[in-house]
């Protein structure tokens, strides 16, 4: 065995498995306080990309400021989602919020199709990260490390802010309790909808990274949302942790399925997912139901 | 409930032997356009060759002499299946003459299958499998633009004698990206070159990194892309991020379409060579005929191989047609009469279409200009050779087909 090839493709998971950690989690923060399965993520994620490219070829801003300025402009779009569609659906079955959703992305992925075509728009890597370092077992693009680094920073950012500070105790008090909360003078629906826009904005965060490395394509989304759902379930619906470490860990499997057995590579995750509904229902490290 | 049916029967029965007393001077024509209309096949078919298409049937003067044609298009969404379905509803129920296009070769097979049973008319120039005048070939089957031994035998020859003699192919999981590895395997060692490995990642990948870092540790002088499309393009790119041309190894784009280096960009397509038997910049009339088109497309894109195939396949179906005085329905017939007539237009001169079913013209070694040399959008490559129609597909001994075996 080659272990030098085995370093690398070990690398090249974690890579991968970042961008499943930063949209899994999206969907992870967005099921635990809303009860929403969010069809639309791979949409919105598709979305950041997009904007990202327009701030460059129309506005001239650079990746580092699309960087805040992308999530922020694609949150925005998820709030008014959320206060003229989703809010209507709190306190129904799953069934009817992951219809909607599933129905705006595809509205949204057609627009798009519509407009640009399929094969996509170039973006290029900003100059600071161009180029990379030889690591010996293989060589590594300085800005797949930059990926790494930077998603493992926003999840762990996001699992602080809501498991240990007053603000992420409010949210998840309100979903535990809404009434409860609100007696206490804190403005639920506001909140849920700020969290929608965060957990959306954490989905264009991905496109915005993923841009220079995937051309802009209005599918990319489709095709990366059900290995992200994969990895949600693997992970257990809800668990903010579960959904970062299982999106790190599904990348290094899918990188390993690709050394030993490319063909399978696309089908691993979902092999997975079975036999972990199989044995533990509620994923690996949700509560159960 | 009875009386329903039998009504029913007798009226089918009535219509057949309506339509088939009036064969003799039928001058209808309806034309199956079916292709990718939304995935990653679709820029390089899709809406752009439904337009060739149409073009085609204005161009002809084909409704001067008294035909009416009507065109339809149908979105196979690269899946067998439904290719078969649309193609089989196509004949069944909407009386469809001739099916063009079908990218994506799996589908391509299946419907030749279809047209075959039924025999109508399939003029495919969207796959790219050479199995289509080989072991596959069907007495209704003109297979028009590209196959995967011109691509391979154009591009693969081209590399072996610049140097590049040792090679790593990376092929797409399924029958368009097996063949296309098979013929260039074959072009390769046929002049001495050495095929040192492979990996194939499936269909409309996203991620090539962990299969470019295995043709990187190949130390293979030459990766070649036996895939299409989107994954091409996604291929190139990342390749060029894990600094594989920068080391010195060089990439070979099997098969490569105009959209695909403007979806790339010349900073990074520059330098790439791959064949085609089609530019719009070749001569008058592929000028001609690719400006008509850019401005009625949509999004203002040159024809792209695939869909000036479509045209040029339908302007020879049409001559045929109007020579045999009508539509007579008879697939076979129609195509033989086709083989029979030497194919001439402003896409790709004057040709023929061998007993095989393979239509034969010259094709071209393009290079993607750079930056600085080009002169202005759309304006991507330069001829680095031709190779004559005799040369540049299977050669009738070498072809596997049946037909050929009288």
């Amino acid at each position: 065995m080659n272990y030098q090839a085995l370093f690398a493709q070990l690398l090249v998971g974690l890579i991968n498995g970042s961008f499943y950690a930063l949209l899994s989690l999206g969907l992870a923060v967005i099921f635990g306080m809303l009860n929403i399965i969010n069809f639309a993520h791979g949409a919105l994620y598709m979305m950041g990309a997009f904007a990202a490219y327009f701030l460059l070829n129309v506005a001239g801003i650079g990746y580092w400021p699309a960087l805040i300025l992308a999530p922020i402009a694609v949150g925005i779009f998820g709030m008014i989602l959320e206060r003229t569609m989703l809010q209507w659906l709190s306190g129904l079955d799953h069934l009817y919020g992951l219809l909607l959703t599933f129905g705006m992305a595809l509205i949204i992925q057609g627009v798009f199709q519509n407009y640009f075509g399929s094969s996509g728009l170039p973006y290029a890597i900003p100059d600071e990260l161009k180029g990379g370092v030889n690591l010996g077992f293989m060589f590594l693009p300085i800005y797949r490390g930059w990926v790494v680094i930077f998603s493992l920073i926003v999840c762990i950012a996001t699992w602080f802010v809501i498991e240990r500070t007053r603000l992420g105790a409010n949210l998840r008090a309100a979903t535990e309790n809404p009434t409860l909360v609100r007696a206490f003078g804190i403005n639920v629906p506001r909140m849920i909808t700020l969290t929608y826009g965060l957990g959306v904005g954490l989905a264009a965060l991905a496109g915005v990274l993923s841009a220079p490395i995937n051309q802009v394509r209005p599918l990319m989304g489709a095709d990366l949302i059900i290995v992200v759902f994969a990895v949600v379930v693997i992970g257990g619906m809800g668990s903010i942790m579960g959904s970062i470490i299982t999106g790190f860990a599904l990348g290094i499997v899918e990188g390993l399925t690709k050394y030993f057995y490319p063909e399978a590579s696309n089908t691993v995750v979902f092999v997975l997912m079975v036999l972990v509904l199989l044995v533990k229902p509620s994923g690996l490290t949700g509560r159960a139901a | 409930m009875k009386t329903a049916m039998r009504a029913l029967v007798s009226g089918s029965i009535l219509a057949l032997a309506v339509s088939s007393s009036a064969l003799a001077q039928d001058k209808t024509i309806k034309i199956g356009v079916l292709n990718d209309q939304s995935g990653l096949y679709a820029d390089v078919t899709g809406p752009g060759s439904v337009l060739a298409a149409q073009m085609a049937v204005d161009d002809s003067g084909m409704a001067a002499k008294g035909w009416k044609i009507e065109v339809v298009s149908g979105d196979h969404q690269n899946k067998p299946d439904i290719g078969v379905n649309i193609a089989r509803q196509w004949f069944d129920r909407d009386k469809v003459d001739v099916i063009v296009d079908v990218p994506t070769s799996s589908v391509g097979l299946a419907v030749n299958n279809v047209v075959k049973e039924k025999n109508g008319v399939y003029l495919n120039s969207g796959s790219g499998t050479s199995d289509l005048t080989n072991a596959q070939c069907s007495p209704n089957t003109v297979h028009w633009a590209y196959d995967t031994y011109m691509l391979a035998n154009g591009t693969g020859s081209a590399m072996v004698k610049t140097g590049g003699d040792t090679w790593f192919f990376l092929t797409a999981d399924y029958a368009f990206g097996t063949a296309l590895e098979r013929d260039t395997t074959n072009a390769v060692t046929a002049l001495g070159g050495k095929v040192v490995g492979s990996v194939r990642p499936p269909l409309n990948s996203a991620d090539f990194s962990s299969f470019l870092l295995q043709a990187q540790s190949s130390k293979a002088k030459v990766i070649g892309l036996a895939n299409a499309g989107g994954d091409t393009i996604n291929s190139i790119k990342q390749a060029s991020e894990f600094g594989i041309v920068a080391g010195g190894q060089k990439l070979a784009g099997l098969l490569m379409f105009i959209t695909d280096v403007h979806s790339l960009g010349l900073k990074t397509a520059a330098g790439l060579s791959f064949t085609e038997p089609f530019y719009w910049d070749l001569n008058d009339g592929t000028r001609g005929f690719s400006k008509r088109f850019q401005e009625k497309m949509k999004n203002k894109a040159m024809p792209t191989t695939v869909q000036a195939g479509v045209y040029s396949s339908l302007l020879h179906y049409f001559k045929t047609l109007d020579k045999m005085g009508g539509n007579s329905r008879v697939g076979i017939k129609i195509v033989e009469a086709m083989k029979a007539m030497p194919t001439d237009d402003i896409i790709f001169g004057k040709g023929s279409i061998q007993p095989n079913g393979r239509k034969i013209h010259p094709a071209y070694l393009l290079e993607v200009k750079k930056p600085e040399e080009s002169k202005g959008p759309w304006d991507y490559m330069k001829v680095a050779a031709t190779i004559p129609a005799e040369q540049a597909f299977t050669p009738l001994d070498k072809s596997s087909c049946p037909l050929l075996k009288k």
